[in-house]
């Protein structure tokens, strides 16, 4: 099962609308806390006590990212032409893309996490 | 030799100017390195901790790239190179970073405020302060150009602006807070030392802004408390020519004072004037020659100032008038 999952994530496309699918999410979710506070704030007038929207849709954010990333890691190994793998090939470049999806994946996701840490500590309007 | 000569002109006062700058640093009556507050206090601490922080970073940074340069080439396996890469690259930064917003973070949530808490409303005008205290269950009690605030008690400033943007800032206490017109700010502060501080306008609103100061007074709470009562009752204003003049030359209309019928409100209220630790928002001492002169031009202590200059006042009517206000405790 696994094995047929790799297998067929492997033989995906990677492309530059793949690269960016992480760090719109982490734009997308940043604009997202901004909104969520300020219609919260206005709305109620005090910080929610159990911000559940604002969890599930931080939640979302990480599992897409979370996603790619993991799509990522398993086409930039694999195997093609031999190393260094710099060539305009397309499996070097396919490598390539992968690879730099996984990075900006992990840039995202600790993203995501900074942008939601103040929700977690701050509890405040103001 | 002409250029020598403004040189040494000019070396003097960068001299003195910055001696100035360092000295003022030290001064223990306005600075943020002196706490006397909550806030101020966490602020200072964390600015010691990224201080520090970033001195270590510094140098371990600098002994990693003498070690990365002078050491020989092949030190390092490929693997291993790529690994130092990824632990000192992303994952040191991303755990540093983390642990500094999570223990900076709880620092800015502000004091819970209740309703039985003092408020003190202050105003910035052009280039005064105008000051009200709000006392929980009391009718409010109007002062200007001084605040006084009681040591181990939350009190919420609201502030706001009459003209210009202003900002509000004591450094020994607390951040600074823009006041902006149309618009109330809210700054809760708990001071922890009593003592004599000054505050400062950090938002250049016109001429004379960096004439606009004012002096804080950090009291126990049951001088704070007898304070504000005494604050309450209007000062007993003597009678005599001063009394008049004040009257004739219209100042009433500006400024009020308690316990008689000059009532104006376009200028600071000046029922206990004598009682405060200065004249003009900070420019000048609470000393007869001091009022003389700040009544008859003002606006030569303080440039651009909106009190209107009195030059057809004579020395001997500002005597009086002087007299009048220094009695005006
Ligand atoms: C048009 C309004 C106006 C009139 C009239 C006026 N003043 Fe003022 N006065 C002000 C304003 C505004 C300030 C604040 C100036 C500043 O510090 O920038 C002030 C400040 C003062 C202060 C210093 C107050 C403090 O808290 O430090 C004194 C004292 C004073 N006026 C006395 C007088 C006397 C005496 C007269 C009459 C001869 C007079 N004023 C007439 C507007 C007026
Ligand atoms: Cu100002």
């Amino acid at each position: 099962m696994i094995r047929k999952l790799h297998s067929h994530i492997g033989s995906l496309q990677a492309t530059l609308w793949t690269l960016i699918v992480a760090p719109t999410t982490w734009a997308v979710h940043f604009l997202f806390s901004y909104l969520w506070a300020a219609v919260y704030c206005a709305k109620t007038g005090q910080f929610a006590e159990e911000p559940l929207v604002y969890w599930v849709g931080t939640g979302l954010a990480l599992l897409v990212i979370a996603i790619s990333g993991y799509i990522a890691v398993i086409q930039s190994r694999v195997p093609g032409d031999p190393a260094p793998h710099e060539h305009s090939t397309e499996s070097d470049r396919l490598r390539f893309i992968a690879y730099s999806t996984m990075l900006l994946a992990g840039l995202s996701f600790i993203g995501v996490i900074f942008t939601a840490a103040p929700v977690l500590i701050l509890e405040d309007c103001r | 030799m002409g250029s020598r000569n403004t040189l040494s002109h000019l070396a003097k006062p960068i001299v003195s100017g910055a001696g100035l700058a360092l000295l003022s640093g030290c001064n223990r009556h306005q600075s943020a390195l002196a706490p006397f507050g909550e806030d101020a206090a966490a602020i200072e601490h964390l600015t010691i901790v990224m201080v520090v922080g970033a001195v270590v970073i510094a140098i371990a940074l600098a002994l990693l790239m003498r070690w990365a340069v002078k050491s020989p080439e092949g030190s390092l396996t490929l693997i291993s190179g790529e690994r130092l890469i990824v632990i000192l690259g992303a994952i040191l930064p991303a755990v540093l970073l983390l642990g500094l917003l999570v223990y900076s973070l709880p620092q800015m949530r502000p004091h819970p405020v209740e309703a039985a808490d003092l408020k003190i409303d202050v105003t910035g005008e052009q280039f005064w302060w105008r000051v009200r205290y709000a006392p929980p269950g009391g009718e409010p009690v109007i002062s200007a150009n001084a605040i006084r605030i009681p040591v181990g008690r939350t009190v919420l400033f609201r502030l706001t602006a009459s003209d210009v943007v202003h900002s509000f800032w004591i450094p020994g206490l607390a951040g600074k807070m823009d006041m902006i017109p149309g618009r109330v700010n809210e700054l809760p502060v708990k001071a922890t030392k009593p003592g004599v501080y000054r505050g400062q306008c950090t938002e250049f609103c016109g001429l004379s802004h960096a004439w606009m100061a004012f002096e804080v007074v950090a009291m126990e709470p049951a001088a704070f408390d007898r304070w504000l009562a005494a604050e309450r009752r209007p000062a007993k204003p003597i009678d005599g020519r001063g009394r008049a003049l004040f009257a004739s030359y219209g100042c009433g209309g500006c400024h009020a004072i308690g316990g008689t019928d000059q009532s104006g409100t376009v200028g600071p209220d000046l029922t206990h004037i004598a009682a405060r630790r200065s004249i003009g928002a900070g420019a000048l001492p609470v000393t007869q020659d001091a009022l003389v002169r700040f009544i008859r031009a003002s606006s030569e202590v303080k440039p651009g100032s909106r009190m209107p200059a009195f030059p057809q006042m004579s020395e001997g009517d500002a005597r009086d008038i002087a007299r009048y206000l220094g009695e005006l405790r």
